[in-house]
């Protein structure tokens, strides 16, 4: 009696979330895992070859490699996303140097925003410059969106993932959304 | 005269003006239908159809009619709607465009515009005089609420505002771009031009609903040969094109801030007769600008004479936009009152068109030469030297009185309408908001803009470049880049004056208006420094000229030159008061644009929120989150769900949702040193897999959050906080670690919602959770109270903590936050079927109270020690170092006498005291009574079977067994202080 | 609504990123169990409040999370530059310093709008 059935128990904080425009398409993205990842500049390396991927060093850059994503937050924090088959915490654990790896799979909720609109959506209530010249393919930045605070991904020139902790990802969806209505106009 | 007198208006002019006919619009104004022409502004249709008197003005209640054709209106203010919820007052029908079905009141008249009750306060304005209610609702105290209050109220404001919720939506839109230009004139097209062939991104902001400026009147100014409007829309079309360029019309730049930052409020559905429901109603466009061009024109000053504010007086540059933009005259015989040569090009292009022109007076000796010579050769007759002293006619003006300066013989003019001019005022408006410093121009008399605070620069009307030549050659510098246009126009302005022309004088008692909105006169000014206000700031308050909602657009000038004349002191040293954003009114919806209904903060909700929601949950707000506050049964009101929640979790066991509690993860080699210095408690000590409950004080020693602290690892914290203290305990922690404590190797991460926690507290507790749980032994002796483990639950990683904040044997289950309600439901289910119950907040409040479990920031306020709390065991008293060590010592956190947290019992079990009430020693002193202190926690105990408090008292402990009183508004009611242990004294029950 | 340079994240961010937090280089004394009344009160309770060029702390709590240290004059909001936490209080300028001092000549205060009606 002890045991839920597998798959079956998850309840995602946006299921059943969808909307969008003519210019913008909203979905709420699946599952994935992901960690917080502090560590010093000496250590990078050892933690960057444990992850697969190069950590970023420039401020608002992300890098991408097999299904992880880690974007650069901070000058000592990475938000490291896996959206395969996971494994983050134990990889990072194998680097074998100093680092804070905190799972934060579930705090956080993702929005695709993708479409011809989709910057003039999030500029609903972001007030970063979306140009791609300012936040090309790849930019990231934690920031705030209209009255929640976002960290906000370009994946591609028309399409952003927009992470926010769950108990707030339902307010950006719903200003996202009129985002949306407007930037098709 | 060549007008028609088809539906349309009796003074539209054939052949003139730049609307379709056969695109018209239909709307009533006062109950009456017009017929206007698409593009028509409010004023524009009223008065093809002859209507002058659109209000009444706000003091004196004196027929008003339309000054202006733009912004900058101060009378013409009237009540838009579409249906009851969408009604707008106070909306200037010179910037109102007709729609089709719109309905047009007049305002601040009653019974009717044409007959007005309150116009009998003219005949009262000797007693209305500047100051009045500064005067007059001094004294008695007791009258301000009962009689002067409500009176106020009554008279102020001009509209009345709708009381339905208002149905339209509002967007808003951060942009940045290289460069923003205020202003889509002659000025602001060519700087955009030249701006956007440099490829810098532009955005380009008009508030009229086409480009174009003084354009839309000015039609004698040719560009690049052709027609001024004609080129200032093929211009706006060109830029359209542009992908580097944004033109926003219908648009107001309404604040200029700090660093580059500009608020626009954009008008997207006023004008539609049937907007689409998807539209915004506004616009709110928040602009980052690396460089801005203020291109913001000059607006026409009115001339300041006897009875200047009659219905038909009007700015001469308003007349000539609704002969050339909208094809309306605005009479038929029209005089002229001006003192710059722009009223004379009005009287010519009305002359062309028909309208018979009574006389041009003109107060300067000498007009330009060129005009003059023009009004010769169109047969107008001019009488220079010659001032307007007076007007007649009540609802509109039929008559002005002119005589030559300095003379006394008097001649009547008849007139339907008289149009003016005092010269034109710079626009410095965005200018003075974005903290550049003015000066002022003797010559021209009037404040340019001098030092800048910004990366911004002002060209044409604005910067005071009256040439065009130079003006086009200023814009294209401004824009940065190069274009080859070039202007001419038919007449060189001169002239110009400020303050009361002949006849209004300081030796008259005439009403000549300044500020038409707040019925202030030159007389007013003079009264004002007369009293003593010498200050322009001073001024303006004491007259509130200039605080209308036009702020003075078209009466700071005059009102300053009036206070400098009576002053005897030169202008510049009289000082201008400060321009403040925004410049014209902005709605609240376009300020609050998506901060309503659901978007107007962000509802935290739990993972198990609808779980709980469908058990009948009452939820309460705790900060943002919404928290299951009692879960009432059929038939219960919250008093017995809580009594019973109460009772349950004692005998058998209850279930409550702690998942917003906040959570860090402290991470690190330094982690427990680190929480050394962050908690009054040590950490060292503490072994990996037990709990400790910690306080947190600021440097001042006073009690800033708590919570309990598990070590999962030597190097792994799960710290807890107080639901609404996360965000600040967090942000605290960090300020130490960045700033202070940078060397050790710690590092945080808020875990807040990566868990949902899920607590099960009383006898049968373990029972309930035992099954579920894998990966730890449970049992008493293996897991005892402060213990805490990872393993799985229900076959999901969980983090379990045996602690309890009710006394009980207790349990928090951690899950990952999706697996939540899967975890609830399954716990549930077996809990229900124990006997158990869901409890929620209340409950929580009333279990922990029975134990004395303080709530900080209930029990606590900013000012309590740890050792005021009963804490004092607390503090560590090996540590060398903690944040608040040195605070503790101070002279008064250590003295006798100190409030204290105790117990209050009232005489009488079933009084429950009220929360915040004072308590005294000595009911029966005088007042005002020596306090003691106040009740911090006050419940209906329903396991002690009487109520229960806990209240901060003035050396509290050592009054243990006292009885001390709490007046009440009805009775005292008597208490006796104890210790704030209620209920299972011994403690036995959380070991069970 | 200020711009706000971040040296951490090298880049120019509204006002709506960061959160401003107080003086700053005011270094919590090492000794502090040891200090005296008047020694803490300093530390603790007093601050300059300097109207014109102050040194002060912001964080980018919604950026990158750091705590970094600005130079801004209080009478423009013009921020004469910012600099990392832990760097040592950064000389200004001597043109900003002139121009800070000019600015805060011409700014409308009470005692600047007021003084002539005295």
């Amino acid at each position: 009696m002890a045991k839920l059935g597998a798959g079956s128990i998850r309840t995602l904080p946006l299921a059943g979330f969808h909307g969008g425009s003519s210019a913008v398409r909203l979905e709420a993205a699946p599952p994935a895992e992901r960690i917080s990842l502090r560590a010093g500049a000496e250590d990078m390396a050892a933690l960057s070859q444990a992850l697969g991927l190069d950590l970023p060093v420039k401020p608002k850059t992300s890098a991408a490699a097999k299904g992880r994503t880690a974007l650069w937050l901070g000058p000592d924090e990475w938000l490291v996303i896996d959206e395969g088959k996971g494994g983050l915490m134990q990889a990072a654990a194998s680097s074998g140097v100093l680092h804070s790896a905190v799972d934060v799979s579930h705090r956080n909720a993702a929005i695709l925003v993708s479409g011809p609109g989709a910057s003039r959506a999030i500029n609903a209530g972001c007030s970063q410059d979306l140009s791609l010249k300012v936040f090309p393919v790849g930019a990231c930045s934690r920031t705030v969106l209209a009255k929640v605070e976002i960290v906000l991904l370009r994946t591609a020139e028309d399409a952003f993932r927009v992470e926010v902790w769950r108990s707030f990802s339902d307010y950006a969806f719903g200003l996202l959304a009129e985002g949306a209505q407007d930037a098709a106009l | 005269m060549s007008g028609s007198s088809n539906n349309l208006g009796a003074f539209r002019i054939k052949g003139a003006g730049r609307h379709t006919p056969a695109r018209t619009a239909r709307f009533t104004f006062d109950g009456k239908t017009y017929t206007a022409m698409e593009g028509d502004t409010v004023a524009s249709a009223l008065l093809a159809h002859g209507v002058h008197l659109v209000g009444r003005s706000f003091k004196y209640h004196r027929p008003r009619g339309i000054l202006s054709a733009g912004a900058e209106e101060p009378n013409a203010l009237i009540d838009v709607s579409r249906d009851a919820a969408r009604r707008q007052p106070n909306v200037r029908a010179t910037v109102q465009e007709v729609f089709d079905g719109a309905k047009i009141s007049s305002q601040n008249r009653w019974p009717s515009l044409k007959f007005d009750v309150g116009a009998f306060n003219d005949l009262l304005s000797p007693f209305f005089a500047a100051g009045f209610y500064y005067k007059t609702f001094m004294w008695p105290k007791e009258a301000w609420t009962r009689v002067y209050e409500p009176f106020i109220r009554r008279a102020a404001g001009l509209g009345v505002a709708p009381k339905e919720e208002d149905p339209d939506h509002y967007a808003n839109r951060y942009a940045h771009c290289d460069v923003l230009i205020a202003g889509a004139g002659v000025a602001g097209l060519t700087a955009a031009l030249s701006a956007a062939a440099t490829g810098a991104s532009v955005i380009l902001v008009d508030e009229q609903a086409e480009v174009g400026g003084a354009l839309h009147f000015d039609a004698s100014t040719k560009i690049d040969g052709r027609n001024g409007y004609d080129w200032a829309q093929a211009a706006a079309a060109k830029l359209k094109a542009m992908p580097n360029v944004t033109v926003l019309t219908r648009t107001t730049v309404f604040g200029y801030y700090n660093h580059g930052f500009l608020g626009l409020a954009e008008r997207v559905t006023d004008h539609l007769a049937r907007p689409g429901k998807s539209l915004p109603r506004e616009r709110l466009w928040q602009v980052r600008a690396k460089r801005v061009v203020l291109a913001t024109g000059s607006i026409e000053r009115h001339m300041v004479f006897s009875n200047n504010d009659r219905p038909g007086i009007m700015l001469a540059s308003a007349a000539r936009t609704f002969l050339n933009h909208h094809g309306v005259a605005v009479g038929r015989n029209v005089g002229v009152y001006t003192a710059h040569d722009s009223a004379y090009e009005a009287a010519f292009d009305l002359k062309r068109a028909g309208v018979s022109i009574a006389a041009i007076v003109d107060c300067r000796a000498e007009p330009g030469e060129a005009v003059l010579a023009e009004a010769r050769s169109l047969g107008i007759d001019v009488l220079t030297g010659h001032s307007v002293t007076d007007t007649f006619g009540r609802l509109r003006i039929s008559s002005m009185t002119v005589v030559r300066n300095g003379g006394s013989n008097a001649r009547k003019i008849k007139v339907d309408a008289l149009i003016v001019s005092a010269g034109w005022t710079p626009s410095v408006h965005l200018f003075s908001q974005s903290r550049g410093k003015l000066r002022f121009d003797e010559k021209g008399q009037r404040f340019l803009p001098d030092i800048y605070a910004q990366d911004c620069v002002s060209v044409g009307g604005c910067n005071g470049t009256d040439d065009l030549a130079e003006l086009i050659d200023e814009a294209i510098a401004a824009g940065g880049g190069s274009v080859a246009l070039a202007g001419e126009n038919r007449f060189d302005w001169t002239g110009g004056m400020i303050g009361a022309a002949e006849g209004a004088g300081p030796d008259t008692v005439v009403k000549a208006f300044i500020d038409f909105q707040h019925d202030v006169t030159a007389k007013d000014i003079r009264l004002a420094v007369r009293e003593g206000m010498h200050s322009i700031e001073h001024i303006k308050r004491f007259t509130t000229n200039g605080m209308a909602s036009d702020q003075g657009k078209l009466s700071n000038m005059h009102g300053l030159a009036i206070a400098a004349e009576v002053l005897d002191r030169p202008i510049p040293q009289v000082g201008l008061t400060t321009f403040r954003a925004p410049y014209t009114p902005v709605t609240y919806g376009t300020l609050i644009n998506h901060s309503r209904g659901d978007l107007f903060d962000p509802a935290r909700k739990t993972p198990m929120h609808a779980l709980e929601a469908a058990e009948g949950a009452e939820f309460e707000d705790v900060g943002n989150w919404k928290r299951a506050w009692y879960f009432p049964r059929r038939g219960e009101d919250m008093h017995a769900a809580v009594n019973r929640e109460c009772r349950t979790v004692r005998e058998v066991a209850g279930v409550f949702d702690a998942s917003t509690l906040g959570k860090i993860e402290v991470v690190g080699p330094d982690a427990a040193q680190f929480l050394n210095l962050i908690y009054t408690n040590a950490w060292d000590t503490l072994k990996p897999g037990k709990c400790r409950y910690g306080i947190m004080t600021r440097e001042d020693g006073f009690i800033y959050d708590d919570g309990v602290v598990g070590r999962l690892a030597e190097d792994r914290f799960h710290v807890t906080t107080t639901t609404g203290g996360a965000p600040r305990v967090l942000h605290h922690m960090e300020d130490y670690l960045q700033t202070e404590f940078p060397h050790l190797k710690v590092w945080l991460t808020s875990t807040t919602e990566q868990w949902a926690v899920i607590a099960v507290q009383g006898p049968k507790a373990r029972e309930i959770v035992q099954p579920f749980v894998e990966g730890v032994d449970i049992s008493n002796e293996a897991f005892p109270h402060m213990s805490v483990a990872e393993c799985t639950v229900t076959g999901v990683p969980a983090r379990l903590f045996r602690v309890s904040f009710t006394g009980e044997l207790g349990f928090e289950i951690n899950v990952p936050a999706d697996y939540g309600p899967a975890v609830w439901k399954a716990i549930w289910e077996r809990a229900e079927a124990m006997g158990a119950c869901l409890y929620g907040t209340e409950t929580m409040h009333v279990l922990r109270a029975e134990k004395g479990y303080i709530i900080v920031g209930q029990d606590t306020d900013g000012t309590v020690t740890p050792d005021d709390a009963g804490l004092g065991w607390a503090v560590s008293k090996k540590k060398t170092d903690f944040v608040g060590i040195r605070g503790l010592k101070r002279p008064d956190l250590v003295r006798d006498g100190r409030k204290q947290l105790v117990g209050l019992l009232t005489n009488k079990p079933s009084d429950v005291l009220e929360e915040g009430a004072q308590i005294v020693a000595d009911p029966n002193q005088p007042k005002p009574m020596t306090m003691l202190g106040h009740v911090t926690s006050a419940y209906w105990s329903e396991n002690c079977g009487r109520s229960i408090a806990i209240a901060l008292v003035a050396g509290g402990r050592a009054r243990i067994g006292q009885t001390l009183y709490v007046p009440m508004k009805d009775r005292t009611i008597a208490v006796e202080v104890t210790d704030m242990v209620f209920f299972d004294k011994e403690g036995g029950r959380i070991n069970g | 609504m200020l711009l706000i340079h971040c040296p951490y994240c090298e880049e120019a961010r509204s006002e709506l990123e960061f959160r401003w937090a107080g003086e700053a280089h005011i270094a919590r004394p090492e000794n502090i169990a040891a200090i005296t009344d008047e020694e803490f009160a300093e530390y603790f309770f007093l601050r300059n409040n300097e109207k014109g060029l102050t040194y002060e702390r912001w964080r980018h709590i919604h950026g990158c999370g750091r705590f970094f240290n600005a130079a801004r004059d209080t009478v423009s909001d013009r921020f004469v530059m910012t600099y990392k936490a832990g760097l040592p209080k950064q000389p200004v300028p001597p043109a900003e310093k002139v121009s800070a001092i000019a600015e805060e000549k011409t700014v409308e205060t009470w005692e600047a709008t007021e003084g002539d009606a005295r």
